[in-house]
């Protein structure tokens, strides 16, 4: 029977070692750092059908699959990953991996720093995208890959951008979801309402708080509460929740949790704290906030004359926190300096959020863009 | 019969006799990409699409174009000077906000422009709205007068006047006719009176 698409099954994270140290855009000499990575699919004989995809702000390498049969979830991108989806197995070997400073098995602030044997904390470096970026290079060097794709939605996408600057000659497709150039002041603000949730924890304890009893929960919580409202929009929280009451029918005349709308953020807040670090969350936010093409690179024309690859950019009609023209800014300097570029706005009503959501619109675009380069080579 | 098909098709093999083989295009409000495909497979044009419809860009992806979803009302302020060779408007004219702000951005950006409408000025046209006493509708204008895109229809005569005011000039003109090529139009008078949808190739004087 033909399978139209399906689930990549069991998948496992494994982990790859840089020994050595990498020089950081900061430039603090950092190593050694673990990378935890997964793939699904086969890498070709000439080595050119690689896939990376790159995570947003909380993600992890478990992009597709499961871990466990018992699982409840798959993957992060699991409706876009696997045989017959948009990153088609079948074709693509696809790559996804944790960030640097991130706290699923990649080298992280909450990770054992060989040189004191306790986490690093605090002393863990400030990093940015383009760090990132030099990491995830080396895996995929490791992994043999000599030609490859890149995809990110949101934070994914700044990613994406970056591996597309600065290894031009390695990179022949991206797709940027959902993403920006360069944060907006609006963005850089909620991003430091959320830091300042955590470093003004009580139990925060300067970023040393690994095996207290206590933990910096509540300000981690707060902070994923403020991201959660810039993921959504009006119109889906008024869909999704209305004014609607949690237990009643009423009103509690107290400050518990009253409103649905409440309860929601409370639950995300509570389940967040126990995967992710309130460190990496300082960390990583902040490699986000820094990270300006057009800063860096003189203008983002200039950024982009760098490139050596075909643009896929995709936005959300309702997404505020990436708005589209922030895409369409992106779009326009890449065609200003002569790339090939292809650019959709998606009617959605999910706000930021659609870029996990609206699958099927996604699928056909992206398989359509990947199937014009399969011809080429 | 007439075919409203054949016509069409008949302008996309026009405007593709016309481009330059190689030649660097944009095509404003590109549809499903039918023409620009054309252009990309017989011409070996390198080209860009724009269009404002979500569906419209997904299909032309689909076909294997370049296409960036916009309005091309607000302009094409990104576009650099006479950055392709060749800008087209196909059938596209007479549902622009603002024709005249859009067709100076085009000879701006492109080396030349083509443009083609269905000209208002046609005989059956100017008679529907005589003994019918109602907005005209045709095949080639389908659209009742509330719902249609057609919001500055214009007559062949109303686009030689523009083209005098502006400093524009048209290097080639194509009448078409019921499907047809109408290769000697006797004089500008008749020829407003005839043909169904004009094709022209402008250029800034």
């Amino acid at each position: 029977m033909h399978k139209e698409s399906g689930s990549v099954g069991l998948t496992k994270t494994q982990y790859f070692q840089i020994e050595d140290k990498i020089r950081l855009e900061s430039g603090v000499e950092f190593g050694p750092i673990q990378v935890a990575y997964e793939t699904y699919g086969t890498l070709n004989g000439k080595k050119d059908n690689a896939i990376l995809l790159l995570h947003a702000l909380t993600g992890d390498a478990h992009a597709a699959g499961y871990h466990d049969e018992n699982d409840k979830k798959p993957g992060w991108w699991d409706d876009m990953v696997g045989p017959g989806k948009a990153f088609d197995t079948d074709k693509y070997f696809v790559i996804s991996s944790n960030m640097l400073g991130g706290c699923s098995g990649t080298t992280g602030p909450c990770s054992i720093n060989p040189e004191t044997g306790k986490p690093y904390g605090l002393s863990f470096p400030v990093i940015t995208i383009e760090d990132a970026v030099k990491v995830q290079k080396r895996l995929v060097d490791f992994l043999g890959v000599k030609k490859l794709i890149v995809a990110g939605g949101s934070m994914g996408g700044m990613q994406a951008l970056e591996w597309s600057i600065t290894n031009a000659d390695m990179v022949k497709a991206v797709i940027i979801i959902a993403s920006t150039s360069r944060l907006t002041a609006q963005g850089i603000a909620f991003n430091a309402v959320g830091r300042n949730a955590i470093l003004s924890d009580p139990y925060f304890n300067n970023g040393d708080y690994y095996g207290c009893e206590n933990q910096p929960e509540k300000g981690l919580s707060i902070a994923r509460m403020v991201g959660h409202i810039t993921y959504l929009c009006e119109e889906s929280m008024h869909k999704k929740f209305g004014r609607r009451f949690q237990y009643s029918d009423k009103p509690n005349f107290d400050f518990n949790i009253d409103f649905q709308v409440e309860s929601y953020l409370d639950h995300q807040g509570r389940s967040f704290v126990e995967r992710f670090d309130a460190n990496s969350y300082l960390y990583i936010t902040k490699a986000v906030d820094y990270f300006d093409l057009a800063q860096k690179h003189g203008s983002l024309k200039a950024a982009f004359e760098k490139t050596n690859a075909r643009f896929l950019v995709m936005s959300f009609t309702s997404d505020w926190l990436f708005p589209t023209e922030q895409s369409k800014e992106i779009v326009y300097a890449l065609i200003k300096a002569g790339r090939d570029v292809s650019f959709c706005e998606i009617e959605s009503p999910c706000g930021h959020d659609a870029f996990l959501l609206e699958f099927e619109t996604q699928t056909k675009i992206v398989k359509s863009f990947l199937a014009k380069g399969a011809e080429n080579v | 019969m007439f075919n409203p098909n054949e016509s069409l098709h008949l302008n996309y093999t026009v405007i593709t006799d016309i481009i330059e083989d190689g030649a660097k295009i944009l095509d404003l409000g590109c549809g499903n990409g039918t023409l620009l495909k054309m252009l990309t497979d017989k011409k070996h044009c390198s080209g860009l699409g724009i269009d404002i419809n979500q569906n419209n860009v997904i299909e032309s992806i689909q076909k294997g174009l370049s296409v960036v979803q916009g309005d091309i009302d607000e302009g094409l302020k990104e576009f650099e000077d006479n950055e392709f060779d060749c800008v087209i408007l196909n059938q596209t004219l007479q549902s622009t906000e603002k024709p005249d702000y859009v067709i100076e951005e085009m000879l701006r950006t492109g080396k030349k422009g083509v443009v083609s409408f269905p000209n208002f000025g046609y005989w059956r046209v100017r008679f529907y709205l005589f003994f019918n006493g109602r907005m005209p509708k045709s095949k080639m204008l389908p659209f009742n007068w509330y719902d249609t895109p057609n919001i500055h229809l214009l007559t062949v005569e109303d686009f030689f006047d523009f083209c005098k005011e502006h400093n524009i000039k048209i290097t080639k003109s194509v009448y078409i006719k019921r499907g047809r090529i109408s290769k000697n139009p006797f004089n500008r008078i008749l020829t407003n009176l005839l043909c169904e949808e004009a094709l022209f190739v402008i250029e800034n004087v």
